[in-house]
């Protein structure tokens, strides 16, 4: 009964060198078990990324906005993912929960926005271990906004805004993958964003409550969907406040129109009625 | 479409810019301070794109303070001039920084001095200068109406005047404007011209904050 010993340990799966023939150990050229990296076929090796997604034309097909008010930031998004004409879903998760007491929103390119939102939480964990206390929310938005600027130029296609409540109260920053960080009272990103930001200006208060805050979001995000083809699906509304961030609703774009435009019943000009019956 | 422009007078020196920030038709914030006080007697009014304005701006800053930190004497505003003029000079052919400057200070051997410095690291000293779209409207204005030694309020009557022609002729002008002011007490927000915005005056040409 023989002990079988498990090699697999020592296997190496990029150079393999060749047993001494006399000349020396030399690495064997074409081993079938090297993995290798097929290198884009093009001309410009460095500037490829960035015509990648000029080709995809990312259009930050989408509305998102936040403001600050007396109670704390509101934030909505809609949640229509399109690809040029295509819908790809009208269920996408714009508002990303950083931590528990901040909200990133997503514009641009989904996968950008959610790899360096879920990168930027962890960095807000560590400051949080290394310092004993929670990191400012203008803190985090330059520590966001310093790693996008050293990837200026390669592609990255990021229009988001970080909200969130820290010891200085509300805070609203815009930072976006050309290395914008602007501190605001109030922000809309997106295709949708010029629509929304016609009935946001307008609608506008320092002093409301939580209700006429969401509302006002909820009314700005709608208007959008209704004339922006990029955006669509649900609105979702959510509040920071000073013990953190809560989802207020989630509704369907579809049902808030008729909800703001109820069917009205046309009035009747003229009664159709059977032609009497010429039964001899 | 971001005008910075800058005058000197009889011991100060005035920096003024728009305050929108602007993307392509969407005007995110009308309230942007683009002066930034590099430190108790410098002023830097830059223009340019977003992310190489605010990261040039701190890491000129941040190298000033550092310098006063170990050397204990801040930086002249004529040794400031030249170090960010290198900064911009040095990274020029390798990545460059699109930001257009204006440099004022106040030293107490040398005065007001005011230094134009652009995005490919020209460096000029000069009297009165401008940036940005609103700079074809403003240097000739400047160029009529300034004398040397003026006293603040001529400056700032200067500066309220290219402001005026700036909202008269540019196509898209920008609506607000921050002025600031360096001279011997220090560097601090003189006014500002907002027609637009939370803050906007009723009467809307001035409103003093200094």
């Amino acid at each position: 009964m023989a002990m079988k010993v498990d090699m697999s340990a020592l296997e190496t799966n990029f150079s393999i060198p060749c047993l001494d023939d006399g000349d020396g150990m030399h690495l064997s050229a074409d081993s079938p078990d090297v993995p290798s990296m097929v290198l884009p076929t093009c001309a410009d090796f460095d500037g490829f990324q960035a015509a990648t997604k000029d080709m995809v034309k990312n259009k930050r097909g989408t509305t998102t906005l936040a403001f600050i008010f007396d109670k704390g930031v509101i934030v909505a998004a809609d949640s229509r993912a399109s690809m040029g004409g295509y819908i790809s879903s009208q269920t996408v998760r714009k508002i990303i929960e950083i931590n528990p007491y901040m909200l990133g929103t997503m514009a641009g390119g989904a996968a950008d926005c959610q790899f360096w939102h879920r990168n930027l939480g962890n960095k807000c964990r560590l400051h949080e271990l290394s310092n004993k206390r929670r990191i400012s929310i203008a803190g985090a938005s330059k520590l966001l906004a310093n790693i996008l600027y050293s990837y200026r130029g390669m592609g990255l296609s990021i229009g988001t805004m970080i909200a969130g409540f820290d010891e200085k109260g509300p805070g609203l920053y815009y930072v976006d993958s050309e290395g914008a960080r602007l501190v605001g009272n109030r922000f809309s990103v997106g295709s949708g964003s010029l629509y929304a930001y016609g009935i946001l200006d307008e609608g506008y208060r320092f002093n409301m409550s939580v209700e006429e805050a969401a509302e006002l979001a909820r009314r700005a995000i709608y208007g959008a969907t209704f004339r922006d083809a990029a955006s669509g699906g649900c609105v979702s509304v959510y509040h920071v406040g000073p013990d953190g961030w809560k989802k207020l609703s989630g509704d369907d774009v579809g049902e808030l129109h008729y909800h703001y435009y109820p069917v009205q019943k046309t009035p009747v000009e003229q009664e159709m009625t059977d032609a009497p019956s010429t039964s001899a | 479409m971001e005008c910075v422009m800058g005058v000197v007078g009889r011991d100060f020196a005035v920096v003024a810019a728009d305050t929108s920030a602007v993307q392509s038709i969407l005007v995110h914030k009308t309230d942007e301070d683009k002066v930034m006080v590099l430190d108790s007697h410098k002023l830097m009014g830059a223009s340019g794109e977003p992310g190489d304005r605010v990261q040039f701006t701190e890491y000129i800053q941040k190298n000033l303070h550092l310098y006063q930190f170990r050397n204990t004497i801040p930086l002249s505003t004529a040794a400031t001039a030249n170090f960010t003029r290198g900064e911009l000079a040095t990274a020029l052919r390798k990545n460059p920084y699109m930001v257009n400057v204006i440099l004022g200070g106040y030293d107490k051997d040398a005065g007001a001095s005011l230094y134009y410095i652009d995005y490919i690291a020209t460096l000029h000293k000069i009297d009165k200068g401008a940036f940005g779209y609103g700079s074809y409207f403003c240097l000739s204005l400047m160029d009529k109406l300034y004398h040397p030694d003026m006293t603040v309020e001529e400056a700032v009557d200067l500066i309220d005047k290219c402001i005026k022609e700036i909202r008269l002729r540019l196509v898209v002008a920008p609506q607000n404007f921050v002025i600031k002011i360096v001279d011997k007490n220090g560097a601090r927000e003189y006014a500002r011209r907002d027609l637009v915005g939370d803050n906007a005056s009723v009467d809307a040409a001035t409103t003093v904050t200094a």
